[in-house]
């Protein structure tokens, strides 16, 4: 109930009793209890890569657990500070980690819904003096008893304006992550330089964060396995010469600029998935199999813009002009 | 009044209760949520029994998951207004329902000087009955 309902009442901190043999504590049964297991195997399946990502979730899981193992044993250490900032370029997996964090945190009871809000810039800051803190308090309330996510978080504070009214949602942002420990984790996201440039103009939030995950990029193999996870799940699936053709399309659009890692492959994938329609469509073959609907062949991939002009749109939209007219 | 041992204004749930304590507020909240009725929250120093125009402090809350920012928001307007009858309201929203679901006073004020009767009389020595908050014999604001 302490962890439910936040209540201060202390607990006269007893003495460490010698307790390891009268009442020993299980951490691989809490462990089964929590079902954390449960989600980090998904997290590892459904994830790709991110190495220092997984571990730095692994070890914050461990001590969640191993805080509340204490808590039995009256080791009351206050609750730790759960906020944490994820950096990393475009496309890397940041908010859906945010999403399977909340689930985690859930599980181990750290937060009591386990929701996640997603905001921006635009959900905090208000445009007239006095609009911004209602505006805070408001997207703040939703997110008590989850986890708020805000997304591209340096656009907060914006040094060239003096009168930006961000500083004061960043000053009202502070003070919950201070006051509302217990009710709710607060998670920033965004590219690193400019996350960066951000904590060293406010340090107070700098210091209020205890985890740092940096995302790494993910290789050319990273890319290709999440698009064949993404196809399955959309119930499609590659042909071997449309895998092939595939990995040597993401060699070419990884040195291609707006290359936005994971989304990238989700926007080829889309247009793959137009093309293998359109194709079916203008073929002569008029009794599709199950697997024909199924496939995506080399050519839906070899018609991409990238692979003829060596470029894409600015909008990343290769291609997208040279489909055959139907008829 | 017999069953009313302090005298207190009972209006809404629980009144006859003992204060709901902030555990209590949250778990009455919570239930409120999890069926989806926007929470508002409301104060007032007429506490005649018909009066239905109690104050907002602030906008009414929907959306939320959680009772601890509802529950902020009481603290902050028993702040501001410490001698003040608030209560917390739930509304339904559901088509052809539309109405407040639950109400229950979460603050009131230290002393409640209770209700006089009012009589007037009328034509034919009919006489009319009223009840009067003794409160209300002060100005707004300086009544508790």
């Amino acid at each position: 109930m302490a962890i439910l309902y936040g209540s201060n009442v202390k607990k006269p901190s007893k003495e460490p009793i010698s307790s390891d043999d009268d009442n020993p504590v299980d951490l691989a049964a809490e462990f089964r209890d929590s079902n954390i297991k449960e989600v980090l195997d998904k997290l590892d399946l459904e994830l790709i890569g991110l190495k220092p990502v997984k571990t730095r979730i692994r070890e914050t899981a461990a001590l969640l657990l191993v805080d509340r193992l204490r808590k039995k044993l009256d080791l009351t250490a206050g609750a730790p500070s759960l906020h944490m900032c994820f950096t990393g370029n475009p496309g890397t997996g940041k908010t859906t980690v945010a999403l399977r964090m909340s689930e985690i945190l859930h599980r181990l009871g750290y937060v009591r819904e386990g929701h996640l809000v997603s905001v921006t810039r635009d959900d905090l800051v208000g445009q007239y003096i006095g609009h911004t803190a209602p505006k805070t308090k408001e997207v703040l309330k939703k997110a008590m008893g989850g986890v708020l996510f805000i997304d591209e978080a340096y656009y907060l504070y914006k040094p060239e304006n003096e009168r930006d009214y961000g500083a004061e949602s960043i000053e009202i942002l502070l003070q919950a992550m201070e006051n509302n420990r217990e009710d709710l984790v607060v998670i920033l996201a965004g590219y690193k330089d400019r996350m960066d440039k951000f904590f060293h103009s406010n340090p107070g939030m700098r210091s209020r964060i205890a985890h740092h995950i940096d995302f790494p990029d993910y290789g050319a193999d990273e890319l290709v396995a999440i698009a064949k996870l993404m196809l399955a799940a959309q119930n499609y699936r590659f042909s071997p010469e449309g895998e092939k053709a595939f990995r040597e399309y993401i060699g070419l659009r990884m040195k291609l600029e707006h290359f936005a890692n994971a989304r990238s492959v989700r926007n080829a994938l889309d247009r793959a998935r137009l093309r293998q329609a359109n194709r079916l469509f203008a073929g002569a073959k008029k009794n599709l199999s199950r697997i024909d609907l199924m496939t995506i062949e080399a050519e839906d991939i070899r018609a991409s813009r990238v692979f003829k002009e060596g470029a894409v749109d600015l909008d990343g939209d290769e291609g997208a002009n040279e489909i055959p007219s139907i008829g | 009044m017999m069953t009313n041992v302090g005298n207190l204004v009972t209006q809404g749930q629980f009144s006859f209760l003992p204060p709901l304590t902030d555990k209590q507020i949250s778990a009455q909240i919570k239930y409120a949520l999890k069926n989806n009725w926007a929470i508002g929250i409301e104060y007032t120093d007429d506490p005649h029994p018909r009066n239905t125009y109690w104050e907002m402090f602030g906008n009414p809350m929907f959306d939320l998951k959680d009772p601890a920012g509802i529950l902020a928001e009481i603290n902050d307007c028993r702040k501001t207004y410490p001698n003040h009858y608030i209560r917390v309201t739930a509304f339904n929203s559901t088509r052809g329902v539309e109405s407040p679901t639950m109400s229950y006073i979460v603050n009131r004020p230290k002393t409640e000087p209770g209700f006089g009767v009012v009589r007037q009389e009328t034509e034919g020595r009919c006489i009319r009955y009223t009840i009067h908050s003794y409160a209300t014999d002060k100005p707004e604001a300086e009544r508790y």
